[in-house]
């Protein structure tokens, strides 16, 4: 339950590795706004120009597109947290 | 019907099987499934917990009315998973306990923060889960002639055994079963209307194509038929893209703050693995969702193909010899499909002007007749099976489906509600001495008495009003309340207790008096022109989020700092594998491995 001190022997720079995963976090975050409130909504009249197949690309993103990209954001995140961990040894 | 007999049974069947297997025994089983479940389970089971009998039945053919509009149900209900991931669940899971209370009365070193947590999550989990059970009545009161009231009861005992013998243990599995009893019971159908009506086998790229011999775009030729008809076009709104945007905001927020999502992400070992699991989560519900826009545009497209302008057909034993002698003299029949489905009720034809021919017209029809066939939102669904023309054990399927959807979701609102009076009522607030074992007995009387409770509100559903406006409040009072204390108690240290519970009260009071206001008091008539910034019942919950943040900062910051205990416990949430315990952030209970 509780861990030995000895388990955490080399120091583990806190600081530095959360600072990452903010900056990681506010950079997905950030597409994550712009393929569901962006394309799908503020910008959709403008993107509805654009066809995708034979569907208006804002109407596209809104009803299937932004979701595809949320998938693969969640599955970055995961790739990204993993390498950030390796680099500062934290063992999840 | 037969099928859908021998669908429904040997779905319970397995749904037993899984509760006498998987049973608790102890309190880690019973509220987080001993912390062992993989990742890719616990993915699945989550998407089965969050998609409900609406999602299921009622969403494509809501997408199929409301068009454009109907994106912010897709948007919002997929896009809470990225905030779980990135902002909620991996911390959460590192915080190591049981409930979501848990996480508020602890961070925040108060027993009022973790009873106006309780509040917030036992009426949102109360008003989710009554639809749910009435779901159910509807489906065996419809589909397979058993009284309504019996078939709440007969789907409370389903729940009472996996609920009450295995905890979340018991649901989860459960729901893995259920989740692939309603994902093919969705998707075969919807391969093949869209293999029909396109010529692809994908829904998805289906919905993007040419219809099948033609030049002319699915969605376009949607657009057209409805137009032609008075209709607005499909791919735009009447809604203004800030209430859009307010409405989508809530529902995704909404859905990260929901306890009952929350809490799956508590039974999987690790950290990381609660992240990795929100990405399968999403994929599995992604699997429905990205489909569902697909079956929405193509049963409104061919409802209208093959009902519009013909001639009606009463459903019975003439039905047959009736529409062939019509067929004979070259005029087009009803289809059989309508005429089946005319028996449940949800679809109906009140011939208007007498000529005895089905139209199907939209607000401003052009050649000015009225509109004469109602169409049920869940017909989309149900029927997707009889309109791609699939043998019958398909068709039985999708009750088999819809009551899958329904008890699964079912059970994870039960787990929240059984546990926040278990553990986080007696153990944690008013028996703080309470033995491991006593509470297990009280967590399973507490089920018990929730499968009870949810069941009787099934039944006075109806009575119930706010019970049909789960979408504004569950997601309102959960983005509001619940979602701003959680995410500032991980990525804000100096947030403290008084902060928190103005916060959460902020959250609270606003959103429900605004939602209980326009819904269902003196405002419920009232239109777009009054509501405050245009903003609906369903969106408002953004907005008091944003006020519930600003508040929670201006009082904490105000107030004196958090002890350093608390400090501490936040430094080690954020990083895996760190976490120890701290003092009186602890003292009521230890962090679980």
């Amino acid at each position: 339950m509780t861990e030995a001190p000895s388990e955490k022997a080399p120091a583990i720079d806190g600081k530095a590795y959360w600072r990452e995963v903010i900056r990681l976090t506010l950079a997905l975050l950030a597409i994550w706004f712009l393929v569901s409130f962006g394309a799908g909504i503020l910008f959709r009249e403008a993107l509805d120009a654009i066809k995708i197949g034979g569907a208006p690309l804002g109407f596209w993103f809104a009803q299937n597109g932004a979701i595809y990209v949320f998938v693969a954001l969640i599955f970055y995140y995961c790739f990204a947290m993993n390498r950030i961990e390796r680099k500062y040894r934290i063992q999840g | 019907m037969d099928w859908t007999i021998f669908w429904v049974v040997s779905t319970f069947a397995v749904y037993i099987g899984i509760a006498l297997w998987a049973r608790a025994g102890s309190t880690n089983d019973f509220y987080v499934a001993g912390h062992g479940v993989h990742p890719i389970v616990n993915g699945m089971a989550t998407a089965a917990d969050w998609m409900s009998a609406a999602s299921f039945l009622s969403m494509a053919g809501l997408i199929a009315v409301l068009g454009y509009g109907g994106s912010v149900y897709l948007m919002g209900w997929t896009g809470g998973y990225v905030l779980l991931a990135l902002l909620l669940a991996p911390f959460l899971r590192e915080f190591g306990k049981f409930t979501v209370p848990d996480f508020v009365g602890d961070r925040y070193y108060s027993d009022t923060a973790r009873l106006v947590a309780v509040i917030c999550a036992l009426f949102v989990s109360f008003t989710y889960i009554a639809g749910q059970m009435s779901g159910v009545g509807i489906a065996f009161s419809r589909f397979l002639g058993v009284d309504f009231n019996t078939g709440i009861f007969i789907g409370m005992g389903i729940v009472f055994v996996y609920a009450v013998l295995g905890g979340m243990k018991g649901v989860t599995y459960t729901q893995v079963a259920q989740y692939v009893v309603l994902i093919f019971a969705y998707t075969v159908p919807a391969i093949f209307i869209s293999l029909m009506l396109t010529g692809n086998p994908i829904p998805q790229l289906g919905f993007i194509s040419n219809i099948k011999g033609e030049d002319v775009s699915m969605l376009q030729k949607l657009s057209d038929t409805l137009t032609s008809l008075g209709f607005s076009e499909y791919t735009t709104t009447n809604k203004t893209v800030f209430d859009v945007f307010c409405i989508t905001a809530a529902l995704m927020f909404g859905t990260a703050g929901l306890p009952h999502v929350i809490i799956r992400f508590f039974t999987v070992p690790r950290a990381s693995d609660a992240r990795l699991s929100a990405g399968w989560a999403l994929v599995f519900i992604a699997l429905l969702y990205t489909v569902a826009p697909a079956v929405g545009a193509f049963s409104r497209l061919n409802v209208i193909s093959t009902v519009n302008e013909t001639t009606y057909v009463a459903p019975g034993e003439t039905y047959a010899a009736e529409a062939a002698a019509l067929a004979a003299e070259g005029i087009a029949p009803s289809p059989d499909w309508f005429a089946r489905w005319e028996a449940t009720t949800l679809v109906g034809f009140e011939d208007k002007n007498g000529d005895g021919v089905m139209q199907i017209r939209g607000p401003n029809a052009p050649d000015g007749l009225a509109n004469e066939v109602t169409i049920n939102n869940d017909i989309a669904v149900l029927a997707s099976p009889e309109i791609a023309q699939l043998p019958d054990w398909v068709v039985g399927l999708m009750v088999a489906g819809g009551i899958a959807a329904a008890l699964s979701t079912a059970a994870g609102l039960l787990m929240v509600i059984s546990s926040a009076v278990s553990h986080d009522l007696c153990r944690r607030t008013f028996f703080k001495g309470m033995s491991d074992k006593s509470e297990l007995r009280v967590a399973r009387l507490a089920a018990a008495g929730a499968v009870v409770a949810a069941g009787f509100m099934g039944i006075y559903s109806a009575q119930l009003a706010f019970v049909a406006q789960v979408v504004a409040f569950a997601f309102g009072l959960a983005a509001a309340s619940l979602f701003p204390v959680i995410l500032l108690g991980i990525f804000w240290k100096r947030m403290n207790r008084e902060g928190a519970i103005a916060s959460m009260l902020t959250g609270l009071i606003p959103t429900f008096a605004y939602i209980w206001h326009f819904k269902l008091g003196a405002g419920k008539d009232a239109g777009p022109d009054q509501w405050f910034l245009g903003v609906s019942p369903e969106g408002i919950g953004f907005v008091v989020m944003i006020l519930s943040m600003i508040v929670g900062a201006g009082v904490s910051l105000a107030t004196k700092a958090p002890p350093q205990d608390i400090q501490d416990l936040v430094e080690d949430i954020r990083v895996p594998g760190q976490r120890a315990p701290h003092g009186i952030a602890d003292a009521g209970m230890s962090p679980v491995d």
